[in-house]
């Protein structure tokens, strides 16, 4: 018996923890996915029924805004915060002698909470009292930035505040990046006389592909997930304009108790997650097998 | 006298790799026993089944007449030296010495008894106190051995335990491991992919490729008589020679005829043996090619021969010159009239020479 | 360091070269003011009265301090029908926090432990498996998981919070512990077995103590996660057990009386400051964490 219990001691500590993940990842997954199938409203019922959910959904003038806003606010946050981040990173590398202060500057937004980071941006923006009043009161009468209020442009708030929370740690990220690339081969284009912005754009900037697929892997997750963000900022709004898929699950979810559309959502962002981190993940794993 | 460790039919796979095939060791209380080959032979693999580190697929194995095949490592009766020395990084020199003790819950006053007679042993007292990251490689080296020591089991087993010392000292620490072994009497398994550390420790060598044993033996068995070539070519430094060479029956023995780029072949006559194969593959160590004016003996053939390159090594030099095809190495002395694009008249001792049938490998004679 | 500042001189003019220096310091002086502005609205927006809230801007120092503000976030500030600021709520997510972040952190080293020493056949799936559950969108898990802890009796109490937040933190605490552990060589364990110690043993004298760093990190990436989590407080509470992060937003979107800014502003001050607290005493270790957790390896 202690034999037994010997070899198997490994096992039975992970057991519980395989057990937690198979149903409260994997079963709630499929239990999603099973309820996106059918016609659930306000409980969930179980009789498979096609896809009609997710015709609801493609046809419902909110999640097209909600879905099309992913896509806007998803691309503009990387893109702007990746190279915001490297230009953070490269100008912090030329020896600063306040290099630790500055980056801890850069970076304290991402202790925040994206709720924190929502209410201050709300009120910088605040068209009536915020930015706006405050260049007005310095004589620029005519000074507007109604972006938060305005449909079309509020979603751009969005990415703003993202943008100043998440882009200290994509610095961080490149910055790492930027000090593992091998000294002797930087070295080396320096006694070949290569000026410095060659050795980034030739030299570094290359060996540091696998930093950019993380930063990319890290935002997208990100820029899927955000909800809490949303919700302190805008609240979705005005009307639905800056919804995302994430805001949108959830006001099925909890506030109009549409068990079915709440699903088909869920399912549709993990298909986007899936889509990324997939091949990602599994190109990570299986460089370790070798 | 029961063997002190007697490995029978043993297999061992991961999935459908096999690692090792149809091992079969025993050895005797005394031995010290070295497992030998290149990296991804199996010997340390073997070693660790012999630890019961990894379980083994098929066979059974005995330390000290008793079964062993499925008992885990504790209850085996061993100590282990590891190549990087696995020193407990936060328990100070006495604590890693005395960690296992203290899990076999070993009184206190025993504990501090037996530390103290092996770090008189190790000459290690001054560092019980110290952390492993503040001692250099040769005293980690001392520390591990300590840890082993301390146990006092049937069987010792070491991983390479050298191969991670530098040169000086990896020499230094290969004779107190024979010095050790021979204080203690005790029994040791040693895994390395150093021939010399073989060579010099053992009392029986294994060599192990792909997961087979290749031939088992005396060191000087090994070295004398290879079993085939790729122990042969294994084995000792300068590698042997192995020269394609044709035999045509003669009357005293065998006439040996080696190829040449530019002039008539070389034709020796091998007195000791007979009836081999028309082509064969000669073993030669290098000692066994000398200046034909200085050694003599029986089984000696001379040859005139063109040296290509001289290497001086301090205590002999080395001749290399182009022999069947192959570069040849003659092991001379340090006067030695060799002279690079000149010929010498060297003599070859068929008294010692291997045959290897060229199809195989396998040993002829 | 890369040191490229002190490449060879070959366009060499000493103006020049000083010009550039003043612009990169600029530079990265302006990135500061972008990324502290926020910060110093919000400090000098929570120590102004409402009246000069509305009269003057919005970076200008406050002419008259008063914690008035901060008092009503603290104590009074309404979150929905209740009124009593956000401390009963800041409390809640140190009773959430806390275990959440021990049990998380325990359990996932266990894990790192097994999956990177003691190997077998199936402990890469599993681990391919909890890696994978570090990046599912929560959303999925949102309905069931509400269903579920229904019929455990945990609904909208805090042990169910802790629930939730130990589940959804075992895969970066496991892949944590695992990546620290398995550059430990595995001799060590292999040695520890020779000496006879077991699997807990081993664990508790030999990887325990060399595990200080990682510990860190874990519990400071665990404590911020779950300290300024929004989606589960916000899915899984109810009036009496929701967490600051929910307090604050429902201060913030309150509708009654009048728009309090300044409130807002010491309200949001209130739940950042243990993650900003924590930043600022270990932030070598959060950034570790931070790198750790996306580049994986």
């Amino acid at each position: 018996m202690t034999k037994w219990l010997e070899e198997h001691m490994p096992k039975l500590v992970l057991a519980p923890s395989f057990i937690i993940v198979l149903i409260f990842v994997y079963g709630f997954i499929g239990w999603t996915a099973w309820v996106s199938l059918t016609r659930s409203r306000l409980l969930p019922k179980y009789e498979i029924d096609g896809f009609i959910q997710y015709d609801r959904l493609f046809s419902s003038p909110r999640w097209e805004t909600a879905f099309s806003n992913l896509f806007v606010f998803g691309f503009l946050f990387i893109v702007i915060a990746m190279i915001l981040g490297l230009t953070l990173a490269i100008l912090l590398d030329q020896n600063i002698r306040t290099e630790g202060a500055i980056r801890t500057i850069y970076l304290y937004p991402m202790a925040l909470s994206m709720i924190v980071t929502g209410t201050a941006w709300k009120w910088i923006l605040n068209p009536g009292l915020g930015l706006e009043a405050t260049v007005r009161g310095w004589g620029f009468e005519n000074f507007t930035f109604n972006w938060l209020v305005d449909p079309d442009m509020a979603i751009y708030t969005v990415v703003i505040a993202a943008i100043w929370q998440s882009s200290g740690f994509v610095m961080a990220l490149f910055l790492a990046g930027l000090r593992s690339v091998d000294q002797e081969i930087i070295r080396a284009a320096q006694i070949d006389g290569i000026p410095t912005w060659r050795v980034y754009t030739a030299i570094i900037i290359p060996a540091m592909a696998p930093i950019f697929l993380s930063a990319f892997i890290v935002l997208s997750h990100l820029a899927i997930k955000s909800f809490d963000l949303v919700i302190a900022l805008t609240g979705g709004g005005p009307g639905y304009a800056t919804d995302l898929p994430a805001t949108y699950m959830y006001t099925m979810a909890f506030s109009r108790g549409d068990i079915g559309q709440a699903a088909s959502s869920a399912m549709i962002m993990m298909m986007v997650v899936f889509a990324i981190v997939v091949p990602y993940l599994y190109s990570e794993l299986r460089v370790k097998d070798d | 006298m029961a063997s002190i460790l007697e490995i029978n039919n043993l297999f061992k796979s991961y999935g459908s790799v096999e690692i090792l095939k149809d091992i079969n060791v025993a050895i005797e209380q005394g031995d010290f026993l070295v497992l030998v080959g290149p990296s991804g032979c199996g010997k340390s693999t073997l070693l660790n089944c012999i630890a019961g580190l990894e379980p083994i697929t098929k066979g059974t194995l005995s330390i000290g007449g008793q079964d062993m095949t499925h008992v885990s490592p504790k209850d085996r009766d061993i100590a282990m030296v590891f190549q990087s020395y696995a020193l407990y990084p936060t328990m100070t020199v006495a604590k890693n010495i005395t960690f296992g003790m203290k899990v076999r819950g070993v009184d206190q006053a025993t504990q501090d008894e037996k530390l103290k007679h092996v770090a008189t042993q190790l000459q290690i007292e001054p560092l019980l106190n110290r952390k492993p990251g503040q001692l250099s490689g040769g005293q980690r080296q001392r520390v591990a051995m300590g840890r082993a020591l301390v146990r006092d089991p049937k069987l010792f087993l070491f991983d390479e335990p050298l191969s991670n010392l530098d040169a000086k000292l990896r020499v230094e620490m290969r004779t107190e491991i024979k010095a050790l072994h021979q204080r203690l009497g005790a029994s040791m398994v040693y895994v390395t992919h150093d021939q010399i550390e073989a060579m010099t420790l053992a009392t029986k060598i294994v060599v192990m490729k792909g997961g087979v044993i290749q031939q088992m033996g005396t060191p000087s068995e090994i070295y004398n008589h290879p079993a085939n070539l790729f122990v042969a070519d294994f084995m000792g430094s300068p590698a042997m020679n192995l020269i394609p060479a044709k035999t045509k029956a003669n009357g005293k023995g065998v006439q040996i005829e080696i190829e040449r780029s530019s002039g008539a072949p070389i034709t020796l006559i091998d007195t000791k043996n007979k009836d081999l194969p028309e082509n064969v593959i000669l073993g030669v160590r290098p000692e066994d090619i000398a200046d034909a004016t200085l050694r003599g003996g029986e089984g000696r053939q001379e040859a005139d021969c063109l040296i290509d390159i001289v290497e001086p090594a301090g205590a002999d030099t080395f001749a290399v010159m182009q022999l069947g095809g192959k570069h040849v190495t003659a092991r001379l002395h340090a006067e030695t009239a060799a002279v690079a694009g000149k010929n010498l008249n060297l003599a070859f001792d068929l008294g010692k020479v291997s045959y290897f049938a060229p199809e195989t490998g396998e040993r002829l004679n | 360091m890369t040191d490229m500042s002190y490449s060879p001189p070959r366009s060499g003019n000493r103006t020049v070269k000083i010009a550039l220096r003043w612009t990169l310091y600029i530079m990265l002086g302006l990135f500061a003011l972008f990324y502290l502005m926020p910060l110093f609205v919000m400090v000098t927006t929570s120590f102004k009265s409402l009246d000069e809230i509305r009269t003057g801007d919005l970076i200008s120092l406050p002419r008259e301090v008063t914690f008035e503000a901060w008092r009503t976030a603290w104590s009074g500030a309404c979150t929905g029908i209740q009124c009593e600021g956000v401390r009963p709520f800041f409390w809640n997510s140190v009773l959430i926090a806390i275990p959440a972040v021990l049990l998380s952190t325990l359990i996932g080293a266990l894990n790192g432990y097994v999956v990177a020493q003691w190997r077998f056949r199936g402990a890469n799936l599993f681990f391919a498996l909890m890696l994978f559950g570090c990046f599912i969108p929560f959303q999925v898990v949102l309905l069931p998981m509400a269903r579920m802890l229904g019929l455990m009796g945990l609904a909208g109490t805090i042990p169910g919070l802790i629930f939730v937040h130990v589940i959804y933190g075992l895969g970066f605490t496991t892949l944590f512990f695992r990546n620290y552990y398995v550059s430990i060589p595995s001799e060590l364990t292999k040695a520890a077995k020779v000496d006879g110690a077991g699997f807990f043993r081993i664990f508790w004298s030999i990887f325990l103590p060399l595990s200080l760093p990682i510990i860190v990190v874990t519990v400071i990436w665990q404590f911020t996660q779950i300290w300024n989590d929004f989606l589960f407080g916000v899915s899984f509470s109810q009036a009496g057990t929701q967490p600051v992060t929910v307090a604050l937003n429902n201060i913030v979107n309150s509708t009654t009386g009048v728009k309090a800014y300044n409130v807002d502003m010491a309200a949001a001050i209130i739940a950042a400051l243990p993650t900003l607290f924590v930043y600022v005493v270990a932030g070598k270790y959060f950034v570790r964490g931070l790198t750790a957790g996306s580049v994986k390896g």
